[in-house]
């Protein structure tokens, strides 16, 4: 008996073998013609010569530590890709265009065991095919995640006003993660500025839920418990409503309609007073 | 046991905390403290824990605890420097430092004791 | 490293190392800082609860890797204490049979995201904590 994987394909290891440079020369010219020149053929060849070595080791000797080499390697090489944008397409013609080298190969030298094999090398190249399609989704999905990381991270700022005075401008909706970094970020930029007052403006959010609106009490409560004030500005009617239909306690909590109402309230707790200067 | 320092800056007694207190170095130092206050009858009292990882219940009750006594003293209890880390878990715990004046900073703490005093316990600092 | 920790606690004074263990293995599977802070503040609410209630007892800190890959450290506090009558009443807040401030057990349960009480009169008391990294 055979196996399905890899065993019975003598003759096919036999081609490659002997006529390795003519086959990889023909792999490099398939896989390269649909990466529009972002892999020099140099870069490309060399990566094509590992996969096609491991390949023939692991078709020769059937042996599991060859295999998972290979595995390893176009994993690798998927992953990659992946990171750089390459197509799904893009990723797996560098290893289903095996199939059509192999049956050029077979052609040429004309041998009819070669072709009888032909079938089960096919499924072989299409398992490997799966596989950098499995690790191509896998990075993908990585991507997104850091991408998403980042964005929250970008989309959190926490900007001065006034000498001890910091804001938070919140903008879109609010989730319970985004708020408990946006408040994490706050209270840091406290302490790091030694500022003893904020502002969180929620002007930009449309709505939130019981635990958004209990984080940021929260936030409000151990900003005191380190020696700072917060202010919460620009509650729409709508979240207002939320906030006593959900029984949430605001107690002391100081809001103001607007941010501008908000920095003036702060300013005279601090002893600061804008006047507007009378001219002529 | 380990005992916790307390320094003597003017009329303030400063006690900074830089290991993980073990309950009894607490305890000592509550009394070692209403004993200083009174021999250098000094008029404020920070404790500074920005190097402070964790505060449980019992540390939060210490803090609590040496506020209301300095207060019999006649002097006023601040706890500076605590970490963001440590303020969401109180509040999380759910503890109250009712009667414990905060502030950011060591800069800040002194500053607030060197200001006249508002008169009454602080209101706003409750954890909850 | 072993995953599994079981350290006994007999007095106060063995709380501190609790700390710095659970720290230790907060941050070896990265938890985040304000996570790994309820954690340590969790771990010391309920040591002490063995120390005051339970007349000593055993915590076991294991990390666990749950379905989806996720990380997460597991604490077990057990006592052959008198137990707990009504369990209730002991996870409201400022409830105290003690002189504490009655947030030792409903404090910790909302620091952390699993929280099991399995207590009988007469046979002692086991709470199990589990907190995942985010």
């Amino acid at each position: 008996m055979t196996n399905p994987q890899s065993g019975g394909q003598a003759h096919i290891v036999q081609l490659l073998s002997t006529r390795q440079d003519a086959a990889l020369d023909r792999w490099t010219e398939l896989a390269g013609a649909t990466l529009r020149g972002r892999t020099t053929q140099t870069e490309l060849r060399g990566e094509l010569r590992e996969l096609l070595s491991l390949t023939l080791a692991s078709l020769e000797r059937e042996d599991d530590t060859a295999r998972s080499e290979l595995r390893a390697v176009l994993a690798d090489m998927s992953g990659r890709r992946a990171r750089q944008n390459f197509t799904p397409k893009e990723t797996a013609v560098a290893v289903f265009t095996l199939k059509q080298v192999v049956h050029e190969l077979i052609e040429d030298a004309d041998e009819d065991q070669a072709i009888n094999e032909f079938v089960a090398f096919s499924r072989y190249v299409d398992d490997l095919g799966l596989l950098t399609f499995e690790t191509y989704a896998a990075t993908r999905e990585q991507v997104i995640a850091d991408q998403a990381e980042q964005l929250l991270e970008l989309s959190t700022p926490v900007v001065k006003l006034w000498e001890g005075i910091v804001a938070v401008p919140l903008v879109g909706t609010l989730d319970s993660a985004r708020t408990q970094v946006v408040m994490e970020a706050l209270l840091q930029t406290l302490v790091d500025t030694g500022s003893e007052s904020a502002v969180i403006d929620i002007t930009g959010v449309p709505a939130v839920d019981t635990e958004v609106a209990q984080h940021l009490m929260k936030t409000i409560m151990a900003a005191r418990l380190m020696g700072a004030e917060c202010v919460i500005s620009g509650i729409r009617p709508q979240i207002a409503q939320t906030i006593v239909a959900l029984g949430i306690e605001f107690g002391d909590i100081v809001s103001k309609a607007t941010l501008a109402d908000a920095l003036e309230y702060l300013l005279s707790r601090n002893g600061v007073r804008i006047v507007r200067e009378v001219v002529g | 046991m380990e005992r916790v320092p307390i320094l003597k800056v003017g009329d303030v007694l400063l006690i900074s905390i830089q290991t993980d207190l073990e309950d009894r170095t607490a305890l000592a130092l509550q009394e070692d403290l209403a004993e200083q206050i009174v021999r250098t009858g000094a008029r404020g009292v920070v404790i500074d824990i920005t190097a402070v990882e964790i505060v449980d219940s019992f540390i939060g009750r210490m803090f609590a605890t040496i506020a209301a006594m300095s207060r019999l003293l006649d002097a006023r209890t601040v706890v500076v420097g605590m970490r963001p880390a440590v303020a969401i878990t109180l509040v999380e715990l759910g503890l109250s430092l009712g009667g414990v004046h905060t502030a950011l900073n060591l800069e800040k703490g002194m500053r607030l004791l060197a200001a006249p005093d508002p008169g009454g316990p602080p209101g706003t600092m409750s954890g909850r | 490293m072993s995953d599994v920790h079981e350290v006994r606690v007999g007095s106060s004074d063995d709380i501190v190392g609790i700390r710095k263990m659970v720290r230790t293995i907060a941050g070896d599977i990265r938890m985040s800082l304000v996570d790994q802070t309820k954690l340590v503040t969790a771990a010391s609410e309920l040591a002490r609860n063995i120390v005051v209630h339970g007349g000593g007892g055993t915590v076991r800190i294991e990390r666990l890797t749950g379905p989806t890959g996720r990380t997460g450290v597991r604490m077990i506090f057990s006592d052959e204490g008198p137990g707990i009558s009504d369990v209730d009443l002991a996870l409201t807040d400022g409830w105290s049979s003690g002189q504490g401030l009655g947030l030792g057990l409903p404090g910790s349960r909302r620091l952390v995201d699993e929280f099991e009480l399995d207590t009988a009169v007469g046979r002692g008391t086991r709470i199990t904590v589990t907190k995942w990294t985010r």
